[in-house]
């Protein structure tokens, strides 16, 4: 390997429509080091945009040249992302400069935790990130996928990382879907250290895939490793589903996109579903089979709150676990429609009930009144008493009253 | 120039004199009474006017040649038709035509399209202005290069200056979407069709001259007359007034932010967990994306729990409407009228009615309506940890906004500010504000998309809301949250030259803003 080659470069976006967010350029010169920025909140962070910049190019260990910088109020681990792009772009080297974390950055991931609304938010949009933990989704998504374009690939995956460390997620859990083959094993390699909770796999087609990724997350984060979500958005993907969910301990998950489906089966998605009909089941029963959970693809109109309603009805009829949602206004319509009725509840909490008597007493057989209750029956019943709290419908002590 | 200064009761260094005034330093909210009598206009007689009613003359400057335009005078418009407004520019285009100089502007708001008068005030025709200035005008105004100082008044202060004298107003220049050669006015017909004019009612009765300018004149009587022809000197016809698509919109838009959507059901849910929302409540709320989805929150909240409303104060639109339709709202009292569904429901329905800073917000009325209101919801650009609140100037202390009806509107019995907790990385929640508005005494919670602030001095609201689900938190715990996410600000820098000051509804000086750059 020769001498490398130091280009002039830009990253982030630029234009009259950006919002809290940057573009930062880098002109390879002799002279010492300049740093100019431009911000519409200069008067306010004029000096920290500065030394936040300055700190990545410390790290670089950059001392000539000149930097500039064009921000609209772009908060600082959105800076320091800008800035590593914009330098590895430029052909420098360094290692990733992390801002502060944030409170819960390190929060535990839990397998068998809810993931009833699982929110996608493009992985290059930081102004799009910032409040997502204050929506209560179960999940939310940075995608580095299918809404990055693929020259921005390099840049989102910065930001995702920084927004790993900085972001407040709340209470939702912290997912990243990343892209196929080695674009998709780069976005592992740069967040895995960093406590994402599940990584999504799009259009994974072979349980091989599935191992490919477990390894190199292992590799970076051994037994904290993510979990891990397959995608299966073909036909071939579909054929294969049991083998995927089961193909190594850190799925948790299984879900599909039926757009891609659609596209493959030449079957246009209507909105009744028939055409994905089988694929929506062998996924249910897959991940059943596994006992992993079943997650639904996503609604994409925003606006039909009633249709959103019925497709979560009837994905939740079907097995499903989840819905995938791309606005935080649909997330609360999903909660709403995964709470199990008046009935379920009360029947569950009848089965709760027993199998805590029976385990009490050190029975092997549940029974309510004379009717004995299956393992399966008594797992579900728990299930739903947790989804019923959940969703508000059983006070979180109601097991203190009885 | 030095100006001399005197700190006021909230501690703001305020000038003791403005434009050639004296000013009185804020004193505390409540705690100031002018005495003396109302200013009027000098005594009028009927044998001086045509007998038949046909005060029309050919053109604006006709209208100002008869009344005796001279320099130094006061000039009044009003700001119901936005930024749609073509007369407030005629004026001074007029003006500057005639030769007249040194005149102060008096516009009960204005808007972008006046930039137009930054040529006239550079040359001299316009002196200063005493009114709300935001856009161009607002960065001359805080650029220092105005002659005199800018005055900011609520909509109730405007009122307030004008009947205790403080403003004498020379001539009134009505834009009047209907009237007839008489001089009788209404907004509810014509293409500019505005709703109501209630802005320019002072103006009417108080000024020495007024000139309606119409382009919909009608032969006599114009009905309704919500400006009455007996006030008026002169009618001028014009082809437009105004342009209509930028004067109401066909629709107004419900923001669709999922921040402000959630500062918005925060709001409502604050409401109805309070028990503000109950049987025969009031509310105010504007057309703001971010206060248009609180009233379609709260309607969505008042149908569940089947409350109705007795009245809803504020700015008129399409989904006010649909509650009066719907029966949630009895009444509507409504002060500016911002979609064409507002101006027919204002033009057709007598459950919506029509008021004026006097009925609302007027410190010299014998009461006044905005502090019979259970809530109000407002927005701000900064509030700090006393729960001060600032509605003009951005961080920066450059002018942004008006005041308009927001220092009126803290009267209410729970006053709220809808605020985003920063903007682009611009805190909003901020230790101290940069331009004092609002008292915090006055202010008493904030609701931001990462939570509700209720000012301690409200131990009921606390306590109301105690055993719910929603996100109380202390202000200095939401301040603290900005300090990590956006990092600790700068002190800006700020210069010692006022080019404006802030007055409070009682006409005392609360506040000045200083230049900048």
């Amino acid at each position: 390997m020769g001498e490398r080659e130091i280009k002039a470069a830009s990253a982030g976006p630029t234009g009259d429509r950006v919002r809290s967010d940057l573009s930062v350029s880098y002109e390879p010169s002799p002279e010492q080091l300049s740093v100019d920025v431009v911000s519409k909140v200069d008067y306010l962070f004029g000096d920290a945009i500065e030394s936040a910049v300055r700190r990545v190019a410390g790290a670089f260990g950059v001392t000539t040249g000149r930097l500039t910088v064009e921000d609209t109020g772009a908060l600082e681990w959105v800076i320091l992302a800008r800035a590593e792009c914009c330098l590895r772009r430029a052909g420098l080297e360094g290692p990733p400069v992390l801002p502060a974390p944030a409170p819960g950055a390190d929060a535990p991931r839990c397998r068998e935790r809810l993931r009833r609304s699982r929110l996608y938010i493009p992985g290059n949009q930081p102004k799009l990130m910032i409040s997502g933990g204050l929506y209560g989704a179960d999940g939310i998504i940075l995608d580095l996928e299918d809404s990055v374009p693929p020259a921005e690939k390099d840049a989102a995956r910065i930001l995702v990382r920084n927004a790993l460390v900085a972001l407040d997620w709340g209470v939702s859990e912290r997912m990243v879907r990343v892209n196929q083959s080695t674009v998709g094993e780069e976005d592992l390699a740069s967040i895995a250290s960093h406590n994402p909770h599940t990584v999504l796999l799009p259009k994974v087609e072979s349980p091989s895939t599935v191992g490919r990724a477990a390894e190199v997350l292992r590799s970076f984060a051994g037994e904290n490793a993510a979990f891990l979500m397959p995608i299966l958005e073909s036909p071939g993907g579909i054929h294969r589903a049991y083998d995927i969910a089961a193909a190594d301990p850190t799925v948790v998950a299984l879900t599909l996109g039926l757009e891609d489906l659609s596209a493959e089966l030449a079957a246009p998605r209507t909105v009744e579903g028939g055409e994905s009909f089988l694929a929506r089941q062998t996924t249910v029963y897959a991940a059943r089979a596994v006992g992993v959970q079943p997650i639904a693809s996503v609604f994409s109109d925003i606006d039909d709150e009633e249709a959103l309603s019925a497709y979560v009805r009837r994905e939740r009829g079907l097995g499903f676990d989840g819905i995938g949602c791309i606005h935080p206004r649909q997330i609360p319509v999903v909660h709403r429609e995964m709470t199990p009725s008046d009935s379920e509840v009360e029947r569950a909490v009848r089965v709760v009930r027993a199998a805590r008597e029976a385990e009490e007493r050190g029975l092997g057989a549940v029974a309510v009144g004379s009717k004995m209750v299956d393992p399966p029956v008594v797992k579900q019943a728990f299930r739903t008493v947790e989804l019923a709290i959940a969703g508000g419908v059983l006070g979180a002590d109601w097991d203190a009253e009885g | 120039m030095t100006t001399k200064l005197e700190r006021n009761a909230a501690g703001r260094m305020v000038p003791v004199e403005v434009n050639g005034r004296a000013g009185v330093p804020f004193k505390g909210v409540g705690k100031h009474r002018p005495e003396g009598t109302k200013a009027a206009p000098r005594v009028a007689t009927c044998v001086d006017y045509p007998a038949d009613g046909d005060k029309r003359v050919p053109s604006l400057k006709d209208a100002f040649e008869s009344i005796g335009l001279a320099d130094g005078m006061v000039v009044s418009t009003h700001h119901h038709l936005r930024n749609g407004d073509a007369v407030g520019n005629l004026i001074f285009d007029t003006a500057a035509e005639m030769g007249v100089s040194d005149l102060m502007w008096f516009p009960s708001a204005s808007f972008p399209v006046h930039a137009n008068q930054i040529a006239h005030l550079d040359s001299g025709v316009i002196h200063h202005i005493e009114g709300s200035m935001n856009g161009p005008l607002g960065a001359y105004c805080s650029a220092g290069k105005m002659r005199g100082l800018g005055v900011l008044r609520s909509h109730g202060g405007r009122w307030q200056a004008v009947q205790d004298g403080e403003v004498h107003i020379d001539v009134a220049v009505i834009a009047a979407p209907t009237a007839d050669p008489f001089g009788n006015a209404n907004a509810v017909h014509g293409p500019a069709a505005c709703g109501l004019l209630g802005f320019a009612l002072a103006d009417s009765i108080y000024a020495e001259k007024v000139i309606v300018v119409t382009d919909n004149l009608v032969p006599f009587p114009c009905l309704p007359w919500q400006i009455q022809g007996n006030n008026v000197d002169v009618v001028v016809e014009v082809p437009s007034i105004g342009d209509p698509s930028k004067i109401v919109s066909g629709t107004t838009r419900i923001t669709q932010s999922p921040d402000r959507r959630r500062i918005a059901e925060l709001a409502a849910r604050f409401c109805a967990e309070a028990g503000i929302m109950r049987d025969g409540f009031s509310f105010q709320a504007g057309a703001g994306g971010t206060t248009l989805a609180f009233a379609m929150y709260l309607a969505e909240l008042m149908r569940a729990d089947n409350v109705t409303a007795r009245f809803a104060r504020g700015g008129s639109t399409q989904h006010m409407v649909e509650m009066l339709d719907e029966g949630l709202i009895e009444y509507i009292l409504d002060g500016q009228t911002f979609d064409l569904d507002g101006v027919r429901s204002m033009r057709d329905d007598p459950r919506h009615q029509d008021t004026s800073p006097f009925t609302s917000y007027n410190f010299h009325g014998k009461g006044n309506f905005a502090s019979m209101v259970d809530v109000a919801v407002l927005g701000a650009t900064e509030v700090d940890l006393a729960f001060n609140g600032n509605v003009v100037t951005h961080s920066d202390g450059r002018l942004l906004h008006g005041i308009g009806g927001w220092q009126n509107c803290l009267a209410a019995r729970c006053s709220m500010l809808l605020v985003p907790s920063f903007r682009d990385r611009i805190p909003v929640i901020v230790d101290d504000v940069t331009t004092l508005c609002g008292p915090g005494e006055l202010i008493d919670v904030v609701v931001t998309e990462r939570g509700i602030a209720i000012n301690p001095r409200r131990q009921d609201l606390l306590d109301a809301v105690a055993d719910t689900s929603l996100p109380i938190r202390p202000i200095e715990d939401l301040k603290a949250e900005l300090d990590r996410i956006c990092g600790v600000p700068a002190k800006p820098q700020r210069s010692d030259q006022p080019v404006a000051v802030v007055k409070w509804v009682d006409g005392t000086i609360i506040d000045t803003v200083w230049r900048v750059g």
